[in-house]
């Protein structure tokens, strides 16, 4: 499969990046890792007629924590999150989510910018960010702006970005130390994307839940934030009841594809055993 | 459209060539450089058949464009063999545990391996297949495969202890 031609660039620097998209529009896309773009172009589902390749713009590969205050540049790539000491050391799901991502070869591309802006409801990184109440750091021309990940999705592979914009950085607090994870996905073989997925996070007090969070991947056409079973975990102490209530609020809140991964009802009851084994796995992992 | 100019390392040689912006790495390293050690199984990223090894990095060169790789260092199998010619210990370890069936998969399995035994040069079996898990093999169900990459592991760590 041959994609359509285009012209390559390299820019340097975030402003060279932005001024190249600001003066060819829509003819120009961003390639990070490439790849969820190649595939498409292969496909000529994408046929940009410029290709803006940012890997060798330098203040966008890196992670930089300052107390539990966490910046991820968007270059920053799969397998950088499984190797970061220290971003396991303060939030450990990243590594747990990355892990369950394709396979190592496309860990070693892949980036988390393109993950998150590329609005494929499969991937896995976005839940998370809604999970994590992160922000995305937008750039253009014409200045910057941060629009957080749980109002940044619209449609598939529609988001609130731009085409002028550039997503060079996500920010976020880690939750808090001692706090539960777990990130569940039900896939039908290694590499694939989720059949339904869950993450949870979750700090507790004697016992009892101070904060908790939940996100879910690839059961609509975009990530979700599970606001209301969130909700419920909150002042609780994780009876099997509260559980069950969180489960079934979670699940109302889906509208699965109908695919090679199951019926829509089965991807339904799926996300309800993936938000249960994830909540209950988040309790062993809580201190 | 012209086409472009681009310098990387191959197999340690550097090499220069025109090339048209939209040319993937594994129709550049095939056509243009005529290694043909990897090779295009499924052309979507899944199979691994194209793996090669880019600045320490196993990448799948059928999901990567040449311009993207230039001022690089890529490896394919055919810079996995010693320097004088015989072979690294993974390609012995494949014939002789019989890793391989058709052969097909086989370049980018060991060229997936080397990257894998460097990132970690004593594996479990678990974590050798969870390393080799974006390689797919349609003959061996795997187990001599498995096999080949502990018995090159042992042999490369008794070489290093020795040296």
């Amino acid at each position: 499969m041959i994609p359509g031609s285009f012209d390559y660039h390299r820019p340097q620097s975030v402003s060279e990046a932005t001024a190249m998209l600001a003066d060819l529009g829509e003819d120009a896309l961003i390639v990070a890792g490439g790849h969820s773009l190649i595939p498409m172009m292969k496909l000529r589902m994408a046929l940009p007629e410029h290709l803006i390749d940012i890997q060798d713009i330098a203040d966008i590969k890196s992670i930089s924590i300052s107390g539990r205050d966490v910046a991820i540049g968007a270059m920053v790539t799969q397998a950088d999150l499984i190797n970061s000491a220290e971003l396991q050391a303060i939030c450990p799901i990243l590594r747990e989510t990355s892990l369950q991502i394709a396979d190592p070869q496309i860990r070693n591309l892949g980036t988390i910018g393109g993950n998150v802006a590329n609005g494929d409801p499969g991937n896995d990184l976005p839940a998370l960010m809604q999970t994590l109440d992160a922000s995305y750091i937008l750039v253009s021309n014409s200045g910057t702006r941060e629009v957080k990940a749980r109002d940044f999705y619209e449609a598939a592979y529609f988001t609130e970005r731009s085409e002028t914009e550039i997503l060079t950085a996500i920010h976020f607090t880690a939750p808090p130390a001692g706090h539960g994870f777990s990130y569940m996905k039900q896939k039908r073989k290694i590499g694939d994307y989720a059949t339904a997925a869950a993450a949870v996070i979750i700090a507790l007090k004697d016992g009892t839940v101070e904060s908790a969070s939940i996100g879910l991947t690839n059961v609509s056409d975009t990530p979700l934030y599970a606001e209301q079973a969130s909700r419920l975990l909150i002042g609780s102490r994780l009876d099997d009841a509260t559980i069950k209530s969180a489960v079934e609020a979670a699940k109302t809140i889906t509208d699965p594809a109908e695919d090679g991964r199951g019926p829509k009802e089965f991807r339904v009851h799926l996300t309800g055993v993936m938000v249960e084994r994830a909540i209950r796995q988040a309790i062993k992992t809580a201190t | 459209m012209s086409k472009m100019h681009v310098k990387m390392t191959v197999n340690g040689k550097e090499i220069e060539a025109l090339a048209e912006p939209r040319t993937l790495l594994i129709h550049f390293l095939r056509e243009n450089q005529k290694l043909t050690g990897p090779h295009i199984g499924c052309d979507t990223g899944h199979c691994g058949a194209c793996t090669i090894d880019l600045d320490g990095k196993s990448i799948k060169s059928c999901m990567t464009f040449v311009g993207q790789v230039a001022g690089k260092s890529v490896t394919t199998i055919e810079g996995i063999a010693n320097p004088d010619g015989t072979l690294h210990a993974l390609q012995e370890a494949f014939r002789e545990h019989h890793g391989l069936q058709c052969g097909f998969c086989t370049p980018g399995m060991i060229t997936r391996a080397h990257s894998l035994l460097q990132e970690n040069p004593d594996p479990t079996d678990e974590e050798i297949r969870y390393g080799i898990s974006g390689n797919l093999c349609r003959c061996t169900g795997y187990q001599n495969i498995v096999k080949a990459i502990r018995a090159a592991a042992q042999m490369l760590n008794v070489q290093e202890a020795a040296e």
